[in-house]
């Protein structure tokens, strides 16, 4: 089966002053080439993903997670390797990112799928589903910050998977839901990995990520630690854990 | 260009910016025509009773002619330049084509510029000038100006991401070209070896060819419309080429 997601000894590099950055500073580096101090965010990662596949990934705070997420939606460029990805992207990579507080849901809604991709006639076919499986009622035209942060999720949610995307990227994302919502999801998500969408999913939620994925991959410090069936993966990383309890990821990666 | 083909995506991002300034404000759309009357009022008062220039007739009107483009001009530069800082969260997460973030802020603005060309044309017909075809130049004019300022903010959104100076750069920029455009004096006293050089400045050849049309009923000289036409291209094309050049690198910086 072809891959959707494709990389080939990817890094991501960030250096350390990015940012204060001055004019002068800048002009300096330019000219001198003063030597700057890499951090790598990823470090030679490779990974194939099949077409309908479903990935989960795991690891510590700052391993890299939101990072290759990015690149894979097309946010940023790796500095070094190749990025290969097919299909349209949608990525809730944020909770609501491009929401505004005095604006109605309805109005966030709209914009928000225009912002995905979604044409004006895609959304007039699509908006009734949308609404109604975000469940937010009566509250649609009332300001969005009169909404919950699980029923800002559901909005957000329910537009991101109503884009009819080949490759979809969640980060951690899902935790704010309850439990019905969560099942509504996950049974949306299987709806639409029989039609054949890819997911990539990034969350401190096992249970979760053991239901939606049947890949893995663990990232610590930018490279990968391990890579196989989900399981697998996420009870390695979290023996890990509990190995070193101190460390223990409680917070978005 | 690309721009362009994200209509339906372009028109809900500027619906946005115009909602999300008039939320909760009781007067609203009002406060679009406050500043320029306001301005009106105190630049009137100080140069028809403090340095009195009795060449200008109908200085209210004369001074409106140029507060309003410039008005334009310099909000729209600002809002446009911080466009791509105050959506982080939108040009970090969301992959969408980028040039649309500066430019419908901009275009946002061009809805405040319409409602106070509105409040001008009201103020010219209320101080006796009639309509008259060369009005039929103004969509041209303004137009033109909206296109230059979509460039310049283009060029200066993306150098704001990496240089947070450049925000201010603008604004002392705006402070300057409040003096050096025509707004409360006249082009004609402008000393011949500058006049050259004032044409080039778009936003005073928006003012000049604004007073031409609406206050001397006159059309505007056509070496001031190529030049115009000119400078305004040329920005949106810098603008377009320095925005493309550095979009790539944004989400790793903001």
């Amino acid at each position: 089966m072809a891959s959707a997601i494709e990389f080939r000894h990817v890094s991501k590099i960030y250096y350390r002053h990015h940012t204060r950055r001055f004019f002068h500073r800048y002009l300096m580096e330019r000219m001198r080439r003063v030597p700057r101090e890499p951090f790598y965010a990823l470090r030679d990662v490779s990974f194939e993903l099949e077409e309908g596949g479903s990935l989960a990934v795991v690891g510590p705070n700052g391993a890299g997670k939101s990072t290759l997420l990015s690149l894979i939606a097309g946010l940023s460029f790796p500095d070094e390797g190749q990025v290969e990805v097919r299909g349209r992207v949608a990525g809730l990579l944020e909770l609501g990112s491009g929401f505004h507080p005095d604006l109605t849901g309805r109005e966030n809604l709209v914009v928000y799928a225009s912002l995905l991709g979604l044409s004006r006639k895609e959304l007039r076919d699509r908006f009734d589903e949308i609404v109604e499986f975000s469940g937010i009622g009566d509250f649609l035209d009332e300001p969005l910050r009169t909404y919950s942060a699980g029923m800002i999720l559901r909005l957000a949610f329910s537009v991101a998977i109503h884009v009819d995307a080949d490759i979809m990227l969640f980060d951690e994302i899902l935790a704010v839901g309850d439990q019905a919502f969560q099942a509504a999801c996950l049974e949306k998500i299987r709806e639409l990995r029989r039609k054949g969408s890819t997911f990539v999913c990034v969350s401190h939620s096992s249970e979760l990520l053991k239901r939606l994925c049947t890949r893995g991959i663990w990232l610590e410090g930018g490279q990968v630690v391990r890579d196989g069936p989900v399981a697998e993966v996420v009870e390695a990383y979290q023996l890990s854990l509990v190995a070193h309890a101190h460390s223990a990821g409680t917070g978005r990666g | 260009m690309r721009v362009f083909r994200y209509g339906f995506l372009l028109r809900n991002l500027i619906v946005r910016d115009f909602k999300i300034r008039y939320r909760n404000m009781s007067l609203g759309v009002f406060w679009s025509l406050l500043n320029p009357l306001v301005m009106m009022g105190v630049l009137t008062f100080i140069f028809t009773k403090v340095f009195p220039n009795p060449s200008i007739k109908n200085f209210g009107v004369f001074v409106l002619c140029g507060l309003v483009p410039y008005n334009f001009f310099a909000v729209a530069w600002v809002s446009g330049t911080t466009s791509l800082l105050n959506n982080a969260a939108l040009v970090k997460r969301v992959r969408l084509p980028r040039e649309a973030v500066p430019v419908s802020v901009v275009l946002a603005n061009g809805i405040h510029f319409l409602i106070q060309i509105g409040l001008l044309l009201a103020f010219v017909l209320g101080a006796g000038y009639g309509v008259n075809p060369h009005w039929l130049w103004l969509p041209l004019i303004f137009g033109l100006e909206v296109v230059f300022v979509c460039g310049l903010s283009l060029a200066s959104s993306a150098m704001d991401v990496f240089f947070r100076d450049v925000r201010y750069i603008v604004e002392s920029t705006n402070t300057v070209l409040f003096w050096l455009v025509p707004i409360f004096y006249s082009f004609a006293i402008i000393p011949e070896q500058y006049k050259t050089v004032y044409q080039f400045n778009p936003v005073a050849a928006v003012v000049m060819a604004c007073r031409l049309i609406l206050l001397e009923n006159r059309q505007p000289p056509f070496s001031i419309l190529w030049k115009l036409t000119l400078v305004s291209t040329v920005a949106l094309l810098i603008g377009l080429a320095v925005f493309r050049r550095s979009k790539r690198r944004f989400a790793d910086y903001l």
